[in-house]
């Protein structure tokens, strides 16, 4: 059992430990690759059995994700000849494109209660955790660990008085309510990640900035926020990705106007429960983003997961 | 706020009389900048939570609005501690807790230790093994209901194919002693990722000069691993294993997609429970008495193992 690196892993121990790596790393990405082939199979080809791994890609399941359709009688078909590459897709069942689905206003929630949750997170929390950091709050430890432990509440815990609460409010459905519910849940996260990247960068350039005549405020923007700005970005990608991600709030607390898109994406399925395709391309687009920003995280990535506990 | 004068004064006297100068204005700033965020977290989070509490003494029903609410006292509470319905969802939480982190633990220290080998491209496989962790559970759930499909799905085609058994013939989801392990291998495929980032920083954090210095005493390599390795990384693995437990707790939107709580309630984890009890079955009151439970032993059982997580770090 040769164990460790520094007495140089032989070449033979290195190999097999690569071997076993890529073979884990290859049998964990099965289920992904799965969901990008079955977005471009039809129907038929998704339920295949042996499962296909070679077959004649089409766009159908996308054309069905983002379409409505209803099935037309055979004169209707041959009056209404069709218009584009996607009205022929559907007509091989003898359907016709009736208007778009909802995957793409699902898709827009998405990113506006994403991006609106992330900006206020990342803006309150800069604040925050400039203070935390820089100046002797009393009590400092127990408020960090009090804004870290409203993370340990199950989520449908939290959920029944703030339905309650909207409800009185107005503000279930509604984007702002997402976005300041999100907020809230992330502002943890962000508190305690930016509080670790403002620690390490030197007080020293503040208060030579201060002796410069500028004024707190003025470091604060002009001399802190430019060096922890890699910090910040990746803070603000955790969170983005923790709203995109969401589903228990999202579940109770929307219905039809701000609903995002993974309580949607699971009904796409259809009244047969036979429609895997289009589930899987609208996973496909739902997914990608967060895999391209993990690949650009990966040097954060460990610190965000355990908030700043572990860094690198 | 300050200027530069006042600020040179500061600088050059001593940090106490310095803050009383320029204490008032920073003093300001600093609640200025954390009350916002203070304020967020007291509406959003403990204005609920102590809702909560006081919905849990009540017979509230949210989907009543008009009716008279009635003081109960300790009677939900009462009712939850002794409802064996419950301790059997209590059940279900404790055997996916269980394997979820036996095996994750297992699997991800594993593959730490395989990868701090620092072969070739290691770092490309890394980010690759950590891609299911990032992904929405809900979704990724979602789709795996169709891996586990029996016949068409690739799971149970694969299964086949190296056991030889009939595809059709199992229902992962289907079947009441199979239905807890199909949760168990979702959720270990999507977090095993993460207690390995976190073992492989615990292996990265060992200074080289102590094996080194072991090497020089010849304690063979299988000493090295059980007397450096493994308490050297214990605090990090400790730490993985409790982000793992306090978020297995609290699973929710994975299990719910996969087997909605079934067959029956065998994966009717406590959170599931919780949901039917307080949006299907609208028993508020009832289902704000349940929350506290389960927050309070989350907290309890984190605050223990904190407790206990420091001893090993001191050590």
């Amino acid at each position: 059992m040769s164990s460790h690196s520094i007495t140089a892993a032989s070449g033979r121990a290195k190999w097999a430990a690569g071997i076993l790596v890529v073979l884990y790393a290859l049998v964990t990405l099965i289920p992904l690759a799965w969901i990008l082939l079955t977005g471009f199979k039809s129907p038929s080809d998704a339920i295949a059995y042996p499962p296909k791994v070679i077959f004649e890609p089409t766009l159908e399941g996308y054309v069905n994700l983002f379409t409505q359709r209803t099935r037309q009688t055979d004169d209707f078909l041959a009056a209404n000849p069709p218009q584009a590459w996607y009205d022929e897709i559907v007509r091989q069942y003898d359907m016709v494109i009736v208007g778009p689905s909802k995957f793409g206003e699902r898709f827009l929630n998405s990113v506006i209660i994403g991006f609106g949750s992330t900006f206020l997170s990342i803006f309150l929390g800069t604040l925050a955790a400039y203070a935390f950091s820089r100046f002797k709050i009393p009590l400092a430890d127990d408020l960090l660990f009090f804004i870290l432990s409203t993370r340990m509440m199950p989520p449908i815990a939290v959920a029944i008085p703030i339905f309650l609460m909207y409800r009185q409010l107005g503000l279930s459905d509604t984007h702002l309510g997402m976005i300041l519910l999100y907020t809230a849940v992330n502002i943890s996260l962000a508190v305690w990640l930016l509080k670790g990247f403002i620690d390490e960068i030197p007080r020293e350039y503040e208060e030579a900035a201060l002796i410069d005549g500028y004024t707190r405020f003025q470091a604060f923007y002009k001399v802190v926020l430019p060096q922890a700005a890699t910090g910040i970005a990746s803070t603000a990608i955790f969170c983005l990705i923790f709203a995109w991600n969401e589903y228990a709030f999202a579940v109770l607390l929307t219905s039809a106007t701000a609903q995002t898109a993974p309580p949607f994406i699971p009904t796409i399925i259809g009244v047969g429960g036979l429609d895997w395709p289009a589930v899987a391309a609208g996973a496909t687009l739902f997914l990608l983003p967060v895999m391209i920003f993990t690949i650009l995280l990966r040097k954060h990535l460990l610190r965000g997961i355990t908030f700043g506990a572990v860094r690198k | 706020m300050s200027n530069g004068t006042i600020d040179r004064v500061a600088l050059a006297t001593p940090q106490r009389v310095a803050r009383r100068i320029r204490g008032l204005s920073d003093r300001a700033i600093a609640w200025i900048f954390v009350a916002p965020t203070i304020c967020l977290l007291l509406a959003i989070n403990i204005f609920p939570l102590i809702w909560t509490i006081q919905l849990s003494f009540t017979d509230f029903k949210a989907n009543r609005i008009g009716r008279e609410i009635k003081d109960v006292g300790l009677r939900n509470y009462e009712r939850i501690l002794t409802d064996t319905d419950i301790w059997l969802n209590m059940q279900a939480t404790a055997h996916f807790l269980f394997w979820t982190i036996a095996l994750q633990v297992l699997i991800g220290f594993t593959l730490a230790w395989l990868i701090h080998r620092n072969f070739k491209g290691n770092a490309f496989w890394t980010t690759m093994i950590v891609l299911p962790m990032m992904l929405s559970p809900a979704v990724v759930g979602n789709f795996w209901k169709f891996l586990y499909q029996p016949q068409i799905g690739l799971f149970n085609y694969i299964v086949a194919f190296f056991t030889g058994a009939d595809p059709s013939s199992f229902e992962m989801l289907g079947e009441v002693d199979l239905a807890p392990w199909s949760i168990v291998i979702v959720d270990t495929w999507m977090w095993t990722p993460f207690v390995m980032l976190i073992c492989l920083a615990g292996l990265r954090s060992i200074p080289d000069y102590i094996y080194e210095a072991a090497e020089i005493d010849r304690a063979s390599k299988f000493r090295q691993f059980w007397t450096i390795t493994v308490p050297m990384v214990l605090p990090f693995l400790m730490l993985a294993v409790l982000f793992r437990g306090i978020e297995n707790f609290k699973m929710f939107d994975l299990v719910v997609q996969l087997t909605g709580g079934g067959p029956g309630s065998t994966t009717e984890l406590t959170s599931i429970n919780l949901k039917r009890e307080a949006f299907e079955k609208w028993r508020t009151g009832y289902a704000s008495a349940y929350a506290i439970i389960l927050f309070v032993a989350v907290f309890g059982l984190a605050s223990i193992y904190v407790k206990a997580l420091n001893k090993v770090k001191q050590r």
